[in-house]
Order: C-alpha cells, then structure tokens, then sequence
C-alpha cells in the first residue's frame, strides 16, 4: 500500500485516496467550436506513459480535496503533489527505483 | 523410542499426548509434530498428492513440502499445517492430509502404477477431450487429489486486526536477525522483531557452534532476553511475515492460540499486523536445498540441516545407520552429530573430488568419508533401508563405476543453500543469480530495506553476526536515531571456514535424464526430473509457463525447497545458463495465511458492508415487509398480506395508488444541498436544463451526463431560496454524484462560491400517491394550503405534522397526484404513523419498491442503471425535452458527434406481447426474425418488464435499434426456455399518456 501526501493533511495510506487519472485535461472553452476529434481527444484520449504521470489523486475518506500528483507509473513512486492552483512544477528525470540501501 | 536420553529444548519432564491418525503418542513440551512422529519412530507420515507415494518428513521449517496434516476436528479444523512448524499440545489430534483409508494402506496407491500415464500437464492432455466428460473426471481426479480438508463449520474462532509503525522492522531472529534487533534496539529506535518459529532464534536452536564462549542456543537466550528487556523493542512471536508491499508495509501474521489445547484457548486466535516501518531487515535465513536422486522422497530421506535439528533442538535418534551426502561443507556438521548422537555408522559421501575443510573433525568422530562419489538410489518402500552409491565425474555430469550397496536407515542431503528472498522479492527487488555460491540472491534494493546473513547469501556464522548488527546500526541510523553508545560489540563465534560447493543439482543417470525410478524434485506436487524434461522437450522454455504445465512450485510450500533446483534442472535441459532461465515470480503470502486472519473482525452481514436502514426500518418489520438490498440500504420490496404471493401483493399495492392512496418510504433517494450565490450557475452547466429561472420553492426533474452524453444519474432539484437548492438523486448513485461535483467544482471552477453538503440520512421522506393522496396530507399537515391552485404540482411547501416543521414537495414518480413529505429522520416514525392514521379512512397501502418499479414503468420512467448502463443518451431515451439548446452543460458537445447522433442507435421503447399474458424476461435479446442459425442479429435487450394490474396485461420496456422510428412494428424476443415470443413495438407510457393525473 502506497503512502501518499495529501497537500492540505499530510501523508496517508493509499486506502484513503482514489484515483482522478490523468491531470490538466482543462474542459475546452467552447466546445461548440470543436470538431469531433478535437471533443474526442478532450474526453477519451490519455497520454498513458510509462514513467512519470501527471495525475489526479481525490483525499477521498479524508478531507475529500482534489490535488494533482507526478508519479512514476513504473516504480508507482511519487516525485510531488501539488494544489489544483499550484503552478506545474518540472518532471524530474524518470526514477524507477529508490537508490537508499542499493546493493554494490 | 526414538528419543535421546539427555541434549536438545525439549523438556522431558512434560510429556503430552496427542494422537496421529487415531493412535495414541506421547511427545514433550517444545515438540513438533514433526519431531515428536520422529521421536516415536514414525517415519510414514504421508502420501502425494498424484502418485500416492509414501512420504516422510524432509525439513524443518517453512519449507517442509511433505508433514502437512490436518489439524483437529470439525470447526476448530485446520488444514494444511506444517508439522516441522506447530509445536504439539495435549490432546492434539493430528491426521494425514492425504491417504485414505490411513497413511500405511493407502487405496490410491496404485496411481503409482501408472506414474507413466500421469505425465507432466496430464490434465490438459488426458481431460481436455470430449470435453464432456470433464465433470466425470474432475469429481474423481479431485477426489484423488489434493491436500487438506477445509472447515465446513461456522469457524468458532474470533480475529485481531492491528495497525503498527516503527524505526526499524526486523523479520526473522536468527542469528543476524537477534544481531540486527539488539544494535537497533540498543540505540532508541522503535523495533520489532518477527519471527515464525514457536520459538526465537532461528538456527542458533539447533547450532552446535560456540559464540562469546557459550552454546549458540544459550547465547541467543541471552540476547532474547535482552531484547525483552528493551522498552522500545517489540517482540512478536509466532509471527510470519506474509506480505513485503509497497512503501515499507509489511503484514504479519501471529498465532496466538493454535499452539494451545482448545480449552485453554483465550481470546483472539490470530493476529494480523499491518506495519508500516521507516527500515526493514530481512534476516529471512535460507532453505536448504537437497540433492535429486532416484527415488530420493522415500522415507528417511531428509535435508541434512533437518536431521541436525532433530537431533540437536529435539534430541531425537534418528538414524542407527545413516548416510550424509553433500556437495558442500554445511553437512559435515550433520555427519559429526548423527555421530555424537548415537549411530553406529555414519557415511558421509561428498559428490566433490576433495573432502571439505571440516574432514578432519568428521574422521575424528568416527565418520567414514568417501570423496567423488554421489547416491544413486535408494531401496525401501515406506522407509529407506540401503542406498547405492557410484562414482561421479568432477563435473557433475557422468556416473560411472559399480554399484555399492550401503545399508542405512537415513540418508541425509544437502545441495547448498537458497536465500529466502520471497519477501526481498515481493518488495519488488529482482533475484540475480551468484555463480560463485550457486544461488540466487537479492539483487538491487527497491525499498528502504536491507538482507542481511543467509538471506544475504552470507552462510557463515560469523558473517550472520557481523551484518545483522551493521544493518541494526544502519536501519537505525536511517530512522534517525544516533545514541553515543550505539555500536554493539559483534559476538565471535568458533565456525569454521568453507570451501566452495559444486554446484549437483541432480545425480546423473545412464542414459537419457530422467530415466529409471523417478527423482523428485518437488515432492508436494510429485514434480520430478522427468517431467521437466519433458516439458522442455514439448517446447515450454519460460520457467513460469514450464510452472504451470508442471505444477512445479505449486501447493502450500510454493516450491520453498524444490523450486531454485528445478529451474537450474530447466536450464540444464534447455543447455541455457541459469541466470537466463532465471526465477519465477515469489508473491505474497510467504506460507499460507487463514482467511479467518485476513478478514479479521470484519465477518458477518453487518461489518462486512454497513446494511442503511431508514428511520421507519422498525415499522416496515413490524408491519410485514420483505426487504430488498439497494446498494447499502435496506428498502421495503412490498408487504405481502397473509397468504399473499409476490403478485398479489403487489397488484393489490398498485391499485390501491391508482384508485385510492398509497404510501412509499422514500429515504434512500440522495439527498445533497448546494448552496452558495453561485449555486443556480453551477446546476446550470451540470445538469441538461436551464436552472438559472426557476422559482423559489419549485422542483425541476433533471438529468446529468457524463461528458461523453451518457446519462449518469437523475432526479429532481427544489429551489428553497435565491442561493439554496436542494438535489435528490438516486438511491445508488449519491456518493458518485457528491464526488462528481466536488470534483468539477475543485479543479475546473473553483472560483464559483457553491458548497455541498450530503443529507441523505438526515431527512426521512413518506411519499404519498394516489388520487386520495390530498384529502390525507390536508387532514394531518398543518400551515400548507393544498388547494391545486394555491400548491401545483413540481412545487415545494413548509408546514407542521403534529407539531414537527416538514417540507412537502408535489412531485411524482408513479404518475398519481402525489406529495412527499420530508422531516428530520429523528421524527421519520413519528410523521410516518402520523400519515398512515390520517389515511385509514382511505384504506392507505404502504407499497414497496416492487410496486413502485411497477408504476413507474406503466408510465414509462427510467431507473437510470436500469434502463440504461452508461451507453444511453437522453435522446435514446426520447427525452431530448430536458436538453437545453440555450446553454453549455456537461455532455452536450458529445449529442452533437456523429456517432450519438445516429438513428440506429439503441432506443427505449415499449414492448407489448402478443400475448398478454407472457411476461418478458428483463435481460432478454431482441431480434428481428426467430431463426435457429447463429449468430442471430441483436437488436437490442429488454430493460424493465412487470405484470400491470392496472393496465391489465404485461409491459416492458427495452433498447431497440432504431426503435423510435419503429412504432408498431413486431419483433421477437428470447427466454431463457428457448423459444421467441412475439411483441409490438409501443411508446413508452401505458397509462394517462398526457400525464392529467398528475396535475389534479
């Protein structure tokens, strides 16, 4: 069970989130003014990658805030959270595995 | 007696009975079941699982493939326990888990016969055609087959869940494992320690080394008491470390009372730990792995580091004469203490062409030692009672020379050593392969986590002691502690030295590998060297599909002693290098874990999942109902006068709405309030209709989409004041709604001043239906004017029953003049019996939730969820009247794609049968023509279809392929009898299509 930081609680069990998928799908302005592929890529088309992820992550049995995450979908380690309004902070390079205890 | 005068743990001054397969047999404190059956002689303890061979005990631990019995009787029953595990108790009843009738006459033997008809994968090949006759076979096979007997009793026992952090988690208290506790423990930091075995310290139990001057075992007395002493250290005995998960939570299983006689069992029977550790310190130990012969699962063939337990922990005799073979240096040990223990003779036969370092120390003792040379054989059925020995090349690859026949009552044997890295593994760190030790061990760390001493590929003693501590310091360290006096003084012990093993993992035979008796190399499932082979032969290379086709590494041991030895036995038959075959996947658990423990407390109908009852639950009991589960909540599905079938009663209920009064507790439906000044421009964008102009105490039916256009959920809203609305949903989708909202108000406008607030459970809600549904609500409410004008129908009242504020809102489902009267849930029963008195003289029917979906349906309203299942579009629901053209909403770019604007797509529509009296199955396919050729085109499936009393013949509803255009037309419907019932195609509302009943 993965430990996650709640932005406004702190870090919890993985048992107390759900899961938003992916982050900064901003619902387009005017969708009158799409055309069927622009809608279609808007609510069905993912990024999916392998590596790190930007991702919506609900304190659901907490205190039910939405926040935004990146996490690596290898190793399923966080790199941050940060608040819906937070500025988006860079992708650190991909880091599937913990270094601390590494074996020589 | 097998038993030793004098030397080992057990105290023989406590002696205890306990019975295996109904005979009587006295052990002492501090036995195995294991250990006792041996020390009373008892070799034949088992049959396989396949052949029905005769099979003794091999191990002393977690890996023991073959002393699996059951335990008890009846519901205190448990399966599969490992004898070399469960210490005895008085009046232990202990069966075989696999012969019939008993263990010495076994009827099922004679599949040993056939051993060359049940070849690897003889499931797929044997049963797979006709494929009929499977169930035959498999009644018969299962019978056959298989370990233990599950509990068929209610299980009498209660468990424990418990939560738990620490600095430093250690797993295992052997010698690295104690070290590891004390240095960590020593410094300040939260420790705990686990370990598996009825007693701490792992291998120290049955060492015969000397550390700091005294015997092994007495040292770790020492260090365990120690620990006992630290304040900030906890010891968790009889603890398995089952589950290494992500992010340092490790699960552990304690048995608190399985070592006691059930009468003297108190309190929890097991104890599951959830731990969540800042470091963790694998001290797992290792498994010793034996050496594949020909018939090497006989009786009295043992891993050499069991038979230096039995003798030394359990001062048990085993063996008058018995044989040692070894690859390695680690069973020279074993040959000196079979020796010290009273064997006559004690051969030991090194497969290597020099005698290992401890050859000096084995003479002096008295052991024979012959060099290059391997057993090939053994003779005895239900015990071993010579084997044979040849010479063996110094590659390992060739026998050669005569046959000596060597008689011997145990052969013990030792192929070297396999880490425990399951939980290393399960952490997500990948095994690689050590060539120099022949063994795989933990390669990168993944976690915040260190293996230390044999788990480490490190098998002297001296290497145990000095990582263990390290690791202690360092796991400390980590957590944050740094004491002065932190370092622990490593203990040094007298082991010796080794020479390097080579590598044998199975003995030679002439001719193709595999051939002659067979050699098995995992006993629990009957895997042997051939079947291996075999696999490799018919093309399987990947050692998790050769697993399966073998059952290799299978059963409760999960190929603990036998797996690592079958893949090198792969390798080798695919001339691959075994760091290319590599391992299979080790998952959690590490042994098996009760389900009892998992689950815990959380067992029953009402802590599994909440059960929701509505504030006049009690009254619905009391007056008859049956209920019906929706989602959590328990709802009234109707009530049934005496002697009254389904029907009856709910054709009785649904007249009674039509022509007089019915009453329907409607708590279950969703209930949130929205609030804020931006509140009406949020319902606007997320529900289909404009929202914006509605009235102060008017209700509004609207529907929410998913952005993709598929309805999601439906319900009607009441305006209470200029920034208030009040939302029903429906009785299952409540949570998903709340989330729904939250989450477009959190992340796409978060600058709209709207708050949620879920009250479902704090208002109870009595809808009453029915043309005399006015007369009863104006006799009982006080403060409403009910006239029709004054009270239309979709708006929204505040007044008094008996002197408790209720809201009534004029709203309905059935299509009935109707009222729904909402009061704070503490009054629900009060107000309920307030309107049932007010309607007696209109005899007013409390209906349940099986009238109601009758109703509805005569009218041709939807339960989302029901009639539609996330692929179904307000227009193919032919409700495109909710969708505002005015306004964005959710959803409403989607209406406009080319695909959710086809006229083919599924539509509901009514179905009427010809015959009126053949009423449909919901689910059922609808087609075109009935016609026996497949496949069949589908039009599409029935949704709803009841009985209506009040239009006096069947109705349904269903999705139909361009159904809207298809008005009057005749399809054909499937049951489930075979047959096709004929059915027009109608608009949805059997009854008051203009909908006047209503607005009386």
């Amino acid at each position: 069970m993965l430990l996650i930081e709640c932005p406004y609680c702190g870090t919890r069990d993985e048992s107390e989130f759900s899961y938003g998928g992916e982050a900064h799908n901003a619902r387009p302005a005017d969708p009158d003014a799409l055309t069927d592929e622009q809608w279609a890529d808007y609510i069905f088309y993912r990024q999916n990658p392998k590596g790190l992820h930007r991702e919506l992550w609900n304190h659901s049995s907490g205190c039910r805030r939405w926040f935004n995450a990146i996490r690596d979908t290898v190793s399923y380690k966080f790199q941050c959270v940060y608040k819906i309004e937070d500025p988006r902070p860079e992708l650190a390079e991909a880091n599937t595995t913990i270094s601390a205890g590494e074996k020589s | 007696m097998k038993r030793r005068a004098n030397g080992g743990r057990v105290d023989r001054s406590k002696p205890i009975n306990f019975t295996f397969e109904g005979k009587p047999y006295q052990g002492f404190q501090g036995d195995t079941i294991a250990s006792a059956l041996l020390a009373n002689g008892v070799k034949l303890i088992g049959r396989s699982w396949k052949y029905h061979r005769p099979r003794g005990v091999v191990g002393d631990g977690a890996e023991e493939p073959n002393a699996i019995f059951q335990v008890e009787q009846g519901a205190l029953t448990i399966p599969n326990v490992r004898g070399t595990q469960a210490q005895i108790y008085h009046g232990m009843i202990v069966n075989s888990t696999n012969a019939w009738p008993n263990v010495n006459f076994d009827v099922m033997s004679v599949f040993g016969l056939f051993s060359r008809f049940l070849p690897a994968g003889f499931y797929y090949k044997t049963f797979m055609w006709p494929q009929k006759f499977w169930m035959a076979y498999e009644h018969i096979i299962r019978q056959a087959s298989g370990l233990g007997e599950s509990p068929k009793e209610l299980d009498p026992d209660h468990y424990e869940k418990t939560n738990a952090h620490c600095d430093v988690l250690v797993v295992g208290s052997g010698p690295s494992g104690l070290m590891a506790a004390l240095a960590a423990g020593r410094s300040g930091a939260r420790v705990m320690i686990a370990d598996e075995q009825e007693e701490l310290g792992g291998r120290l139990l049955s060492s015969r080394a000397i550390i700091n001057g005294k015997p092994a075992a007495d040292w770790a007395d020492d260090v365990i008491a120690e620990l006992g002493r630290i304040a900030n250290v906890t010891i968790i005995p009889r603890a398995t470390v089952f589950g290494y998960h992500d992010a340092n939570f490790l699960t552990i299983a304690e048995r608190l009372t399985d070592h006691l006689a059930p009468r003297e069992r108190r309190g929890a029977r097991e104890r599951v730990w959830r731990v969540r550790a800042k470091q963790v310190v694998l001290a797992t130990g290792a498994h010793e792995r034996p050496i594949v012969f020909a018939n090497n699962d006989r009786p009295g063939v043992m891993l050499a580091s069991a038979a230096s337990t039995y003798t030394n922990r359990y001062g048990v005799k085993l063996a008058d004469k018995a044989i040692v073979f070894t690859n390695n240096d680690s069973a020279y040990q074993t040959a000196i203490d079979l020796k010290n223990a009273g064997a006559s003779v004690v051969t030991l036969v090194d497969s290597r062409a020099e005698a290992g370092i401890p050859v000096d120390d084995v003479k002096a003792a008295g052991v024979i030692v012959v060099t290059a040379c391997a057993v090939v054989n053994v003779i005895g059925k239900a015990a071993v009672i010579a084997a044979e020995i040849r010479n063996i090349s110094g590659d390992g690859k060739s026998i050669s020379g005569a046959l000596q026949r060597i008689d011997c009552d145990l052969v013990a044997t030792s192929g070297g050593w396999n880490p425990a890295i399951h939980l290393f593994s399960q952490s997500g760190g990948k095994a690689v392969w050590n060539d120099d030790k022949a063994c795989f061990e933990t390669g990168a760390v993944v976690q915040q986590q260190t293996s230390v001493g044999a788990a480490n590929a490190s098998f002297a003693l001296d290497d145990c002691l000095t990582e263990g501590a390290a690791a202690g310091s360092a796991a400390a360290k980590a957590a944050g502690f740094d004491a002065p006096d932190f370092s622990v003084r490593v203990p040094t012990s007298d082991a010796p030295g080794e020479t390097s093993l080579e590598p044998l993992w199975r003995v030679p035979t002439d001719g193709f590998p595999g051939l002659g008796p067979k050699a098995f190399v995992d006993p629990q499932n009957d895997v042997g060297v051939s079947d291996i082979y075999l696999a490799a032969r018919e093309g399987f290379e990947s050692i998790e599909h050769v697993k399966r086709y073998t059952a290799l590494g299978f059963g409760t041991d999960q190929g603990k002693m036998g797996n690592i030895s079958g893949m090198a036995i792969l390798s080798e038959a695919l001339g691959n290098k075994i760091s290319d075959t590599g391992t299979t996947t080790f998952r959690p658990n590490y042994t098996p874990v009760t389900f009892g423990a998992i689950a815990g407390p959380d067992v029953g109908n009402t802590l599994s999942d909440p059960v929701r009852k509505t504030a006049m639950h009690t009254w619905h009991q009391e007056n008859g109902a049956l209920f019906e589960d929706v989602g959590q909540w328990k709802r009234p599905w109707y009530f049934p006068l005496e002697r009254e079938t389904i029907h009856q009663a709910v054709d009785r209920e649904c007249l009674a709405v039509r022509s007089s009064v019915g009453i329907m507790d409607a708590s279950t439906l969703g209930k949130i309030e929205i609030i804020g000044k931006d509140a009406g421009d949020f319902l606007n964008i997320i529900y289909t209709n404009a929202w914006k102009k509605l009235g102060i105490n008017c209700a509004r039916y609207g529907f929410m989409l998913g952005e993709d256009g598929m309805v999601m959920d439906d319900g009607v809203t009441v305006r209470l004041a200029e920034d208030r609305y009040f939302m029903h949903t429906t009785t299952g989708g409540a949570a998903t709604v709340l989330s729904w909202m939250e989450l477009w108000l959190q992340t796409e406008w978060p600058e709209l001043e709207v708050y949620l607030t879920s009250v479902t459970d704090h208002w109870a809600t009595a809808a009453l239906a029915g043309p005399n549904s006015r007369k009863v609500v104006s006799a009982v409410v006080e403060g409403i004017d009910f006239d029709k004008e004054a009270f239309p129908f979709m708006t929204s009242r505040e007044g008094f029953i008996g002197g408790v504020a209720v809201r009534v809102n004029r709203i309905s489902f059935s299509g009935e003049l109707c009222f729904e009267v909402n009061v704070n849930a503490n009054y629900g029963r009060f107000v309920w019996q307030q309107l049932m008195l007010a309607g007696e003289e209109f005899n007013i029917t409390p209906y349940g939730t099986e009238a109601m979906h009758v109703l509805r349906a005569e009218k041709g309203y939807v339960i989302v969820g029901q009639d539609t299942d996330g692929s179904v579009t307000p227009t193919d629901l032919g409700m495109s009247w909710a969708l505002s053209k005015a306004k964005d909403f959710l959803g409403k770019r989607s209406l406009a794609r080319v695909d959710t604007m086809r006229e083919d797509r599924k539509q509901l529509v009514g179905l009427l049968t010809d015959d009126p009296n053949e009423v449909l199955q919901e689910g059922a396919q609808v087609v075109n023509q009935p016609s026996e050729d497949t496949p069949l085109p589908m039009l599409g499936h029935v949704t709803s279809s009841y009985r209506s009393a009040c239009v006096g013949r069947s109705i349904a509803l269903a999705l139909v392929k361009g159904g809207h255009r298809r008005m009057g037309e005749t399809v054909y419907v499937t049951t489930d009898d075979g047959r096709f019932v004929a059915a027009q195609i109608s608009p949805t509302v059997f009854i008051d299509p203009n909908g006047e009943k209503q607005h009386v």
